[in-house]
Order: C-alpha cells, then sequence, then structure tokens
C-alpha cells in the first residue's frame, strides 16, 4: 500500500499528510499532478492548501485538472480517497462528493481546534472511532461553510453520508458549536462509495503527537493501512 | 463567423449567505453611506467567434455550466452581443 498523495500548484498540506501517514506506519508520497498517478494507485489524498490561489472558487482550478480524471476512475473502482481542506473544497467542486464549501459565515479565515462528532463508525475513516464519539481536530479555512440545495441535503441525510458534524466538547451539536455556518453542522461527507470522504478539520494535524496537541485524527488515515 | 462578446453573471442563489457582501455593505455604512442591501456578483466577459447569437450564447452556457458556476450555489445568466 502506498498512498499517492497529489500535489498541486499551491497545496501546502502535502508534506504533512505524508509525514502523518508514515508515522502510522503507512507508506505514503507526493504525486506531483502532472505526473498523473501510478497506473494502480492503492489510496489518494488530496491534500490542503490554495491550490491556484483559491482562483474563481477555492479548489475549482484543481478540481479541473486532468489528473482529476484519474482521481475519480480510481474512487470509481473502490481506491480510497480522502480530501481534506483543500482537497474536499477540489472534491466537491470535481463532483466526487455532494454539496460546496464556500465563504465562513465569519468572512474571517478560522485557524482553530473544533470538535467533531463522529456520525458514522461504519466507514473505514471512522473504523477507530465509536459512532457518536467526540473527537477534537483543527480547522484551517476561509472558506469552508458547507452548502447544499435542500432536497440534495434530505438526499445526503437519508443515505447517511453524514460523516461529521461539528459540536461541542460534549458532543452536543449546536449552532455555537459550528465554526463556519455549515449548513446542518456538517464538517465532512462521504461519496457515492463509503471509501470516497471528504472534510474541512485537518486529520493530519491532528496525528503527530510531538507536534498537535490531538492525535484524534489519526483514525482516519488509518483507514489507508 | 461573426465576432460576439458573451457576458457570463454568476451571482449567489437567493437565500445563500453571502459574507462577503455583507461585509462590504457594513463598510459602506461605515463610511456614512445608507443602504437596505447589497448583492455581489461575478461577470465574465468572454470574446468569441461564432456561427450566430444563438451558437455563441450556448457556448459560454456550456462554460457557465462546466466552470464558470457552481451550481450548488450559484445562478448565472448569459448576455450576447456582436463585437
Amino acid at each position: 500500500m502506498t498512498v499517492s498523495v497529489v500535489q498541486f500548484g499551491g497545496s501546502n498540506c502535502d508534506r504533512d499528510a505524508v509525514r502523518a501517514l508514515r508515522h502510522l506506519g503507512i507508506d505514503a508520497e507526493r504525486v506531483w499532478h502532472e505526473d498523473g498517478l501510478p497506473a494502480e494507485p492503492d489510496g489518494i489524498v488530496l491534500p490542503g492548501g490554495f491550490s491556484y490561489g483559491d482562483y474563481l472558487r477555492a479548489g475549482a482550478m484543481a478540481a479541473r485538472a486532468p489528473v482529476m480524471e484519474e482521481v475519480r476512475e480510481a474512487a470509481e473502482s473502490g481506491v480510497p480517497v480522502l480530501g481534506v481542506c483543500n482537497g474536499a473544497q477540489i472534491g466537491s467542486e470535481s463532483g466526487l462528493t455532494p454539496g460546496a464549501f464556500t465563504t465562513n459565515a465569519s468572512a474571517r479565515f478560522q485557524c482553530e481546534p473544533v470538535h467533531l462528532r463522529v456520525e458514522r463508525a461504519d466507514t473505514p475513516w471512522t473504523a477507530a472511532y465509536d459512532e457518536g464519539d467526540t473527537i477534537e481536530v483543527p480547522i484551517a479555512h476561509g472558506e469552508g461553510r458547507f452548502e447544499i440545495e435542500a432536497d440534495a441535503h434530505d438526499e445526503l441525510v437519508a443515505e447517511n453520508r453524514v460523516l461529521f458534524r461539528y459540536c461541542d466538547e460534549t458532543g452536543a451539536v449546536t449552532d455555537a458549536a459550528n465554526p463556519n455556518g455549515s449548513t446542518d453542522n456538517v464538517a465532512g461527507v462521504l461519496g457515492e462509495r463509503e471509501t470516497v470522504a471528504v472534510l474541512m478539520p485537518h486529520p493530519e494535524r491532528a496525528t503527530l503527537p510531538d507536534v498537535a496537541t490531538s492525535t484524534d485524527g489519526a483514525g482516519m488515515l488509518e483507514a489507508f493501512a | 463567423m461573426t465576432e460576439f462578446t458573451a457576458t457570463v453573471t454568476v451571482r449567489l442563489k437567493r437565500g445563500v449567505l453571502d459574507p462577503e457582501a455583507e461585509t462590504t455593505k457594513q463598510a459602506l455604512e461605515r463610511l456614512g453611506f445608507e443602504l437596505s442591501a447589497l448583492r455581489s456578483a461575478d461577470r465574465f466577459e468572454l470574446d468569441l467567434e461564432a456561427e450566430d447569437a444563438a451558437a455563441a450564447e450556448a457556448r459560454a452556457e456550456e462554460m457557465a455550466e462546466r466552470l464558470l458556476a457552481n451550481p450548488t450555489i450559484h445562478d448565472y445568466d448569459v448576455a450576447v452581443s456582436e463585437r
């Protein structure tokens, strides 16, 4: 298993993701988007950053890069794909996952630890947790407000594809615990397959015990083990 | 072939929160202006050659669908004029 961490111009969490994965004993390497994915990728991370300067909309340019066709094909064949922060924006812009991530309700860039409620524990991304667990993972984004059309939101909930919701430290999903105004406090969602997930918080920044105040994010990366 | 300019205006759907517009409105109010609402939009002017205005409009609409707008949050309209 070698995880391909796709680096676009302006990605800046690609090294962090590789380091966090290797810390967990999972082989990972950065892949420059123009070089394309390996013939048979074992796993894919779309890392955080500011690809293409967030031109037009965050993730809009990277979502239309040719490598995303390869990512889509891999996702459809069951290869695990995780989009983090800008990678989540790229995932939604490319149609891998539903909804959109847009300007925070505060109109500010927010860099802070948040709590997430694990809404499902029966996916590869959350097998390390129990349903209803509260975990602490940081956010760092200006465009993380999850927006989705009402009928698509109903479908998302009915299909049980909300993976994480913002909550307080007791696990209560409240407006006060919603850092960016996301619809229904949604912090992360699944694609059509459970092997595809995106989230705005950074699991790779909550993995290494030497640099992080929480290692609660490691469980998500263990999906690649 | 005729030269056209297709103007694509992309705006947030009604009801979608626009924190940037709200911040801009507040800044105008701090400057002493009175206003009851502010909406912002992105405007793209595309110069292109096409058989006729309908073909130019169709191409600009496809550009809006595939890149310029995000259908989850945006509405858009296209206006075509001969250049």
